[in-house]
């Protein structure tokens, strides 16, 4: 129930901005997302709204967890021994 | 692409492909997810291909559109062939209803519309002498919207059918239904990042099972899988974000208090599930002038929202998969849909049915 | 002539048809003969030179497409270039259409000259005739506007069908996927949504005539409504094959990818109304994927897959990411969502 696409801020003016989607235009409510938009940030939008302003930077980072995950995962990496964590109760 | 990096980046996929084999768990291992995104994202891109064998990713209630009781679609019937313009996103629009679907309203000749927008419904009222009326269907993503337009003095004309329900709450009702033996939850990214992860801990967090928060990139989905499988080869089961770009522990607070505004918590109607208390929101007292329902005076026909045979509340519930129903495939079909798991392109039904009965090749 | 919008007089058979015709329409289709007996002798009929030992290739489509004026065309370049096009994609070259309109009352004549305009330069990009018409004209509210039919006249020394493909062949198309189909919804008013995206719509036989005289081409299908993978799964089905796709080779514009994503439908269930789908022998491939390349309309072809026989009747998507899954059948005209 979350179809939400990341968009670029072309302009803001009071509690709307113009988006841009790899070149598709629309308007966008700032309604939930009252703190400062500006030109050239990304947010994310869901039915006409934005509900959070992306860094430039989140996409690297979330590459590096990925990338983090993989490396502590490997057939040649041990789990780490957890024997002092108590048992879940029956999850299944 | 809109985005500068490579969500689909295939190299890294194999990578986390290989994380979860390794992570394959010794006994089989469910993993449920509630999003119609979700799926949507997990069958174009093939996800399944890339399970571990014993692990299967099922939907669960994630799709409003599959959720809405049969009494809300004919509240909307009701109210566009009452002559009111009903406003209503896409997905709800072949959904059956008790006696028809809103599409079949439309061609009728009643003015059934599709917004892709809250505030759309709001201009649709600015524009028409006649009523015009908001079906406010969704998850706690959607609720702000509705919250937002009513808030914002919007045109008299304009009314809402509010039928917004929460997810957490039917996450925990699920694990008590019999049956239903759910390893891991794969938590909706962008209810997520509305509600932030703390309902989780509220409402999960004595369950002891994992529950990942996931994004929507077929890397993302990936990777929150693989958190999934690391916390249960670690025993060490809880609430986790895998989304951090979009998603963090408080939420949107100004979207939590938009809905604060208009709503308050109220038991609702899940279809083929029941009542699960406290897992919706009704409009406010004072904005009883805004709800439809009283707005309009409603002759709804007696609702009809169990066929017999069909088994879309086992399957809405992750208690059964889609050609477990008897209906599946003869009398149910994409074309002829019994049951709203049928519907449209999210519902798991529909999904097996156009990919052979099967979840992946 | 002071009128400006069609009467029920302008579909009577009578004198104001005639001036209609002989004033308003005529002079907007200067290229009306294709044998001996063409368009402005306003005759029963038209006669068609055809070359001996030929086979004689028919088509026939209605429009009634909304918005009558779209971005990148209208419904007279789409009646002209569906045609021609299903013609080509038979590997008949086009030799004349038939043009028929159903009018309702009241239709702005300015409109329908643009309309006619339109419909001629599509036939002039090829060199094909209309060669003969008809016009009818129905009450306010009979029908919405216009409705057109063409019927499309062509030959070929063999002529391709859609479904004589073997495993192995390799499947190309002719650019990018999904254009019209998004600009048309993009273009809705009540979605508010700005953007520069154009139909395709052009009449493309000439990019296929030069792909033809490459040879090896088995099969050739345009994918219209339903898109991409209508057509697919009627090629797959119709030849018992399995059509494996690669995704990330599948040419799709930003701003098609971009409508995708706020629309949340799938560009390869969308029309296009100026590709084509061609199976080609596998030792051609390449040479006809540069005949198609040499052509404005083919700049962005690309080879997208190959025939197997794993799934028969089956389209398979390999994803971008590395997963596979049915490319399935669209069951109706897609609707935006929200989740």
């Amino acid at each position: 129930m979350c179809l939400a696409a990341p968009a670029r801020v072309i302009e803001v003016s009071d509690d709307t901005a113009i988006v841009d989607y790899g070149g598709v235009r629309t308007t966008a409510r700032l309604d939930a997302l009252p703190d400062a938009v500006a030109a050239g940030d990304y947010v994310l939008i869901h039915t006409g709204f934005a509900i959070r302003r992306l860094s430039p930077e989140d996409g690297e980072e979330t590459l590096r967890l990925f990338d983090e995950l993989a490396a502590s995962i490997s057939p040649d990496v041990e789990a780490p021994s957890d024997a002092s964590a108590p048992r879940s109760a029956d999850a299944r | 692409m809109t985005t500068p990096v490579d969500f689909s980046d295939p190299d890294r996929a194999r990578d986390l492909a290989r994380v979860l084999q390794t992570l394959t768990p010794a006994d089989p291992f469910k993993i449920v997810h509630v999003c119609g995104t979700h799926e949507m994202a997990i069958t174009r891109n093939g996800l399944r291909s890339f399970l571990p064998d014993g692990v299967d990713l099922l939907e669960g209630p994630g799709c409003p559109v599959c959720v809405t009781p049969a009494a809300d679609i004919d509240a909307a019937i009701e109210i566009a062939r009452s002559g009111a313009v009903l406003c209503t996103f896409g997905d709800m629009m072949r959904v059956p209803g008790s006696r028809q679907s809103l599409d079949g309203a439309r061609s009728e000749g009643h003015d059934v519309r599709t917004v892709l927008s809250a505030a759309d419904a709001v201009a649709a009222a600015q524009e028409s002498d006649r009523d015009v009326v908001f079906f406010a269907v969704g998850f706690e993503t959607t609720a702000p919207m509705t919250a937002a337009i009513l808030l914002d003095d919007p045109p008299a004309n304009l009314s809402v059918l509010a039928s917004h329900k929460q997810i957490p709450q039917a996450m925990a009702a699920l694990l008590d239904l019999p049956g239903s033996r759910i390893g891991g939850y794969l938590a909706p990214g962008h209810v997520s990042t509305i509600i932030g992860t703390r309902p989780y801990d509220a409402w999960l967090g004595t369950r002891r099972i994992p529950i990942v928060v996931g994004g929507f990139e077929p890397l993302d989905i990936l990777y929150a899988l693989g958190l999934i499988l690391r916390q249960n080869r670690d025993r060490s089961p809880r609430v986790e974000n895998g989304y951090p770009r979009a998603v963090d522990a408080e939420g949107n607070l100004a979207a939590l208090r938009l809905i604060d505004e208009v709503f308050e918590t109220a038991d609702a109607r899940w279809r083929g599930i029941g009542t699960i208390p406290d897992s919706g929101y009704r409009l406010r007292s004072a904005f009883a002038d805004r709800d439809a329902r009283s707005r309009f005076t409603l002759d709804l026909p007696p609702e009809r929202d169990e066929i017999p045979g069909c088994r879309c509340p086992d399957v809405l519930t992750a208690r059964a998969v889609p050609s477990d129903c008897p209906l599946f495939g003869n009398r149910c079909t994409p074309l002829t849909p019994v049951g709203p798991c049928m519907v449209g392109s999210e519902g798991a039904c529909s999904i097996w049915f156009r990919y052979g009965g099967r979840e992946s090749l | 002539m002071s009128e400006d919008r069609v009467t029920a007089l302008h579909g009577a058979g009578g004198e104001v048809m005639g001036r209609l015709l002989a004033e308003r329409v005529l002079p907007r289709l200067p290229r009306g003969s294709a044998g001996r007996i063409g368009l402005d002798a306003l005759d029963d009929g038209a006669t068609v030179d055809v070359p001996s030992g030929a086979e004689l290739v028919l088509t026939t489509d209605s429009h009634v497409v909304k918005p009558v004026f779209f971005p990148g065309g209208d419904i007279g370049r789409l009646a002209a270039a569906g045609t021609l096009n299903d013609l080509a994609v038979m590997g008949a070259r086009p030799l004349a259409l038939t043009l028929a309109a159903i009018l309702e009352e009241g239709f702005p004549i300015a409109d329908l000259e643009r309309i006619l305009d339109s419909f001629a330069t599509a036939l002039e990009e090829v060199g094909a005739a209309v060669v003969c018409g008809d016009t009818k004209v129905m009450s306010p509210g009979e029908i919405d506007g216009i409705a057109l039919n063409t019927t499309g006249v062509g030959v070929a020394e063999r002529a391709i069908s859609d479904a004589e493909i073997a495993i192995g062949d390799r499947i190309l198309l002719s650019g990018s996927i999904g254009d019209h189909g998004m600009a048309l919804l993009a273009a809705r008013e009540d979605f508010r949504l700005e953007t520069e995206l154009a139909s395709d719509v052009a009449p493309i036989w000439p990019m296929i005539d030069a792909a033809l005289r490459v040879g090896g081409i088995r099969a050739m299908k345009d994918p219209t409504r339903g898109g991409l993978a209508a057509a697919l799964n009627e090629m797959a089905e119709k030849a018992a094959v399995s059509l494996e796709l690669d995704e990330a080779a599948i040419p799709v514009l930003d701003a098609v990818a971009g409508l995708s994503e706020i629309l949340g439908i799938s560009p390869l269930e969308v029309a296009n109304e100026g590709k084509a789908i061609l199976i080609v022998d596998p030792t051609r491939a390449d040479a006809v994927l540069d005949a198609l390349r040499g052509h404005p309309l083919g700049r962005r072809a690309a080879i997208v897959g190959t025939v197997t026989d794993e799934y028969p009747g089956r389209v398979i998507l390999g994803t971008a990411v590395g997963g596979r899954r049915f490319l399935d059948m669209p069951l109706g005209d897609p609707v935006p969502r929200i989740c």
